[in-house]
């Protein structure tokens, strides 16, 4: 398989706080994977960096073999890379219908037009398309901010693949969304992903989904990478299983009655 | 030589009324995230208060010496009921809304306020040029300047200095401190920041009545005073940085010594120099010298 | 031309019947109205920057602007002709504003209506000091002509106020077109929330650039038509109260339509003529108080009032406990 995406020797400081360093990670076109880690193992800060949010201290990032150092965000999400967020982001006061088209009317025109109407059915007709694959065409004309926060989550999600992106990062796509409906959750989400040929890295606390959805799993330690393999090898690992996985139980147990 | 020597006092001068002006709206702003556009009417009230008492004590024939308490007496008066009044009545409840839409609240007070000053002192001028007048002048190399001008560089010094000291060395001021630097912190370490929400806001109100209160004898009180000085308050504080009390003070240094060098070089200038120096340093320091920190968002 | 929205068609039938009333009514409500026609097109020029989340308490910078350009061609140039005024005013504010939006578009929110505050107090610094330009006193214009006709009397009247009225209508048209255009859409997001703007792969920087000078070209306009029928320009134009005054507009009337705003003008223009002249020390007060019981009560402005749809949803009470954090 093709390498899209490659780091090498990214890092990140705060201050004197090293948020992240060492983190080498190919990602290859079209791949399925995990990320695990506590919170504060880097996750985020790999993400940020990776979609321009946030500069790295040194290192390189290449995608498609060509370095995305200094680029801005805008610029990099045309390129190809888009991301989701743990805290939806979305346009709080609109309807989901209207949260889409923005999305669209962007992906489709990179400086917009002064004067040209925005919306026509055509792009109408795709945005309800998209939200039907994500199986929330039904909320189209609700205002976002009166929607759950699952929903909310897959509205997020939906607005983060209109570009057809060839790599997107998920960040705890599955947080907020109730236990025993995580799998299911989970489920659609990768389902609607699946009809593109798009690369998904998921940051997800819950093994269980992990081991259900990525054949290949990174494991965040401290900043850095601990393990990063075959999901079976990296669950399995030692220094995993005592630096990440135990820390993960704890977390999950903790967490669960608030989701 | 004796142009860099005018420059310097009044420099130092204008500088020291523009902080006392100004610090008021600064504290506010950064304590409880308020720009406050009223604050023009605070230093309107304190004015009229100021010259209109100093003026009823005067003409009955009272010594002026005594008149030099009534300031302070009135500023505090004007500064407590006004700020009071606003802090209970109205802005108390629109705790925590969006920081441009408190702009728009501040503004309907101010427009507000305008009206209560004409409404109580009409739309006559007031003087009271007395406590000004009988301190006489003094020569600075053959320059001569009032000494009233000179104290008001005295009194900006006390307040700027117990000011700080207030916030360094009292529980109060410590913890206001830290509701300042960081909101979130301030929230995690248990305090109860809408109670100081009041005490901070008399406190600017106050200030900014006292700024007016002390300007009153050397001018002709009159209306549309609150929409001037504003303008020149909020160029010193966002230069400085918004919520910065340092800030003030570097702040007001800058826009009275540049006021003070076109007054002297070229007159002309006097007022738009304020806003260009603004436009310049925020040009290359988009939040001001000292800015206040902002929180993580993803 | 595709076809006309309900606002676009009401503005277009508007057009005939303002020409119509400036017929029959008497010739001082058609004064008020074409004043209030050229301050609209500045409210207007607020109003679609705080579709984007943008308040300007510096407006009255581009209004002056535009009367100073026209007035200035008309002192030195001998320039009278009505459109190449208008021309001028807008290449004034046209470059004006393409360079200073360089600065402005890297700031939000309060920071936002400082800076626009503090350039146009440049401004009204530079003019009340600028002798030659009678100081804070301002000067005249020249009357107006109009491709080489100079029509006098109550024919000069007519013609001034018919042209004014066309050209708000037809400004009004095009921002209308604005607010629905892929940039109007994007302008609400940015209000929304920019950070995700970025993350669809838009500049919000240049879509605040581009909102900014279209919104100072139609204050400018608004300022060389407001100028001409008043015939005369000073620089309280770009003082901070004549800015605050679009900005209170904006408030009450609403941003929902883009005929709010100027309905607004006009109401408020007639009201402060009346209550000047009733109680001119407590007209203010009733500015402040209005506009505090707007802000709390009509959070979208007395236009939510006739679009009873939207407002509907403004009171669902989960719609505010769900706003994220670090908005």
């Amino acid at each position: 398989m093709d390498v899209i995406l490659e780091t090498r020797d990214l890092k990140r400081t705060f201050g004197a706080v090293v948020a992240a360093h060492n983190i080498n990670i190919r990602i290859h076109a079209g791949e399925v994977m995990g990320v695990i880690g506590s919170n504060g193992a880097g996750k985020t800060t790999f993400v940020n960096m990776v979609t321009g949010y946030l500069p790295p201290s040194s290192g390189e990032i290449l995608y498609r073999g060509k370095s995305m150092i200094g680029l801005p965000t805008r610029v990099i999400t045309r390129k190809g890379i888009a991301r989701s967020f743990q805290i939806p982001q979305l346009f709080q006061e609109l309807t989901v219908i209207d949260n889409m088209l923005i999305a669209l009317t962007i992906a489709d025109n990179p400086a917009p037009p002064v004067f040209k109407p925005a919306i026509d059915r055509r792009l109408e007709g795709r945005a309800i398309e998209a939200l039907e694959r994500f199986g929330i065409a039904q909320h189209a004309h609700r205002e976002v901010g009166t929607l759950a926060q699952g929903i909310r989550k897959l509205i997020d999600i939906a607005m983060a693949t209109v570009s057809d992106p060839a790599l997107l990062f998920l960040d705890e796509p599955t947080s907020g969304v109730s236990a025993d409906e995580k799998m299911e959750f989970m489920g659609t989400l990768i389902e609607a992903l699946k009809s593109s040929d798009t690369a998904v890295l998921f940051i997800e606390h819950d093994m269980e989904i992990v081991e259900a959805f990525s054949p290949r799993v990174v494991a965040f330690y401290e900043g850095t990478i601990l393990a990063d393999g075959p999901t079976a090898e990296v669950l399995t690992n030692d220094k995993v299983r005592e630096f990440v996985i135990g820390t993960e139980f704890h977390r999950t147990a903790d967490t669960e009655g608030v989701a | 030589m004796l142009t860099a020597v005018a420059i310097a006092v009044d420099g130092l001068g204008f500088a020291a009324w523009l902080f006392l002006s100004s610090v008021g709206l600064t504290l506010i702003y950064g304590v409880m995230r308020i720009l406050n556009i009223a604050h023009g009417g605070f230093y309107a009230l304190g004015a009229y208060a100021s010259a209109w008492a100093i003026g009823l004590y005067v003409q009955t024939g009272n010594p002026v010496a005594l008149s030099y308490l009534i300031i302070p007496v009135m500023a505090v008066i004007a500064g407590t009921v006004a700020g009071l009044l606003i802090e209970r009545g109205v802005l108390r409840f629109m705790y925590g809304r969006d920081e441009v839409l408190m702009v728009l609240v501040t503004y309907a007070l101010f427009l507000i306020l305008e009206d209560v000053t004409k409404l109580i002192w009409g739309t006559d001028s007031y003087v009271a040029w007395q406590p000004a007048y009988a301190l006489g002048t003094v020569d600075i190399m053959g320059i001569p300047y009032t000494v009233y001008k000179l104290a008001i560089i005295g009194v900006a010094v006390i307040c700027g200095g117990s000011l700080w000291w207030g916030l360094t060395h009292t529980r109060v001021g410590k913890l206001l401190l830290v509701v300042i630097e960081d909101r979130e912190v301030a929230g995690a370490l248990g305090i109860n920041v809408t109670k100081f929400f009041t005490v901070t806001f008399l406190i600017g109100a106050t200030l900014g009545a006292l700024g007016g209160a002390l300007t009153a004898p050397e001018i002709s009180v009159v209306p549309g005073i609150g929409a001037e000085v504003i303008v020149m308050a909020f160029a010193v504080i966002v230069i400085g940085g918004m919520g910065s009390i340092p800030g003030a003070v570097i702040g007001a240094l800058i826009v009275g010594f540049a006021r003070a060098t076109s007054v002297h070089l070229y007159p002309p200038a006097e007022l738009f120099s304020i806003y260009l120096v603004m436009a310049a340093v925020l040009a290359v320091k988009p939040y001001g010298l000292f800015a206040l920190s902002e929180g993580r968002k993803i | 031309m595709k076809q006309l929205d309900r606002t676009e068609l009401s503005l277009l039938v508007a057009l005939p019947a303002l020409i119509l009333a400036a017929m029959v009514l008497p010739s001082w409500i058609v004064n008020y109205v074409q004043v209030s026609l050229g301050m609209g097109l500045v409210a207007l020029g607020v109003m679609i920057q705080m579709r984007a989340g943008l308040v300007s308490f510096g407006q009255g910078l581009y209004f002056c602007i535009g009367g100073y350009a026209a007035g200035l061609a008309g002192k030195y140039l001998g320039i009278s002709d009505l459109f190449a005024l208008l021309l001028i005013g807008i290449l004034a504010a046209l470059i004006i504003a393409t360079t200073l939006g360089f600065l402005l578009r890297r700031y939000r929110e309060i920071f936002y209506a400082m800076l626009s505050l503090a350039v146009s107090m440049i401004l009204y610094g530079l003019l009340s000091s600028t002798e030659e330009l009678g100081s804070t006193d301002g000067f005249n214009l020249p009357v107006p002509t109009y491709l080489g006709m100079a029509p006098s009397g109550e024919a000069a009247r007519m013609t001034l106020f018919i042209i004014t009225a066309a050209v708000v209508v037809a400004s009004a048209i095009a921002l209308n077109r604005l607010l629905r255009s892929s940039l109007g859409y994007v302008n609400e997001a940015i209000r929304e929330n920019e950070l995700r703007v970025e993350y669809l792969g838009a500049s919000a920087h240049n879509a605040v650039h581009v909102t900014y000078v279209i919104a100072a070209v139609v204050s400018s306009m608004g300022g060389v038509l407001w100028a001409l029928s008043l015939g005369h320009v000073d620089p309280e134009m770009t003082n901070w109260t004549t800015s605050g005054s679009f900005v209170f507009v904006c408030i009450l009337a609403g941003t929902g339509s883009i005929v709010a705003p100027l309905i607004g003008t006009f109401l408020l223009e007639i009201l402060r003529v009346y209550a000047v002249e009733i109680s001119p020390n407590t007209w203010q007060m009733i500015l402040g108080t209005v506009m505090l019981l707007t802000i709390i009560f009509l959070p979208k402005g007395l236009w939510s009032l006739l679009a009873k749809s939207s407002t509907a949803k403004r009171f669902d009470p989960e719609a505010d406990a769900n706003t994220q954090p670090g908005e």
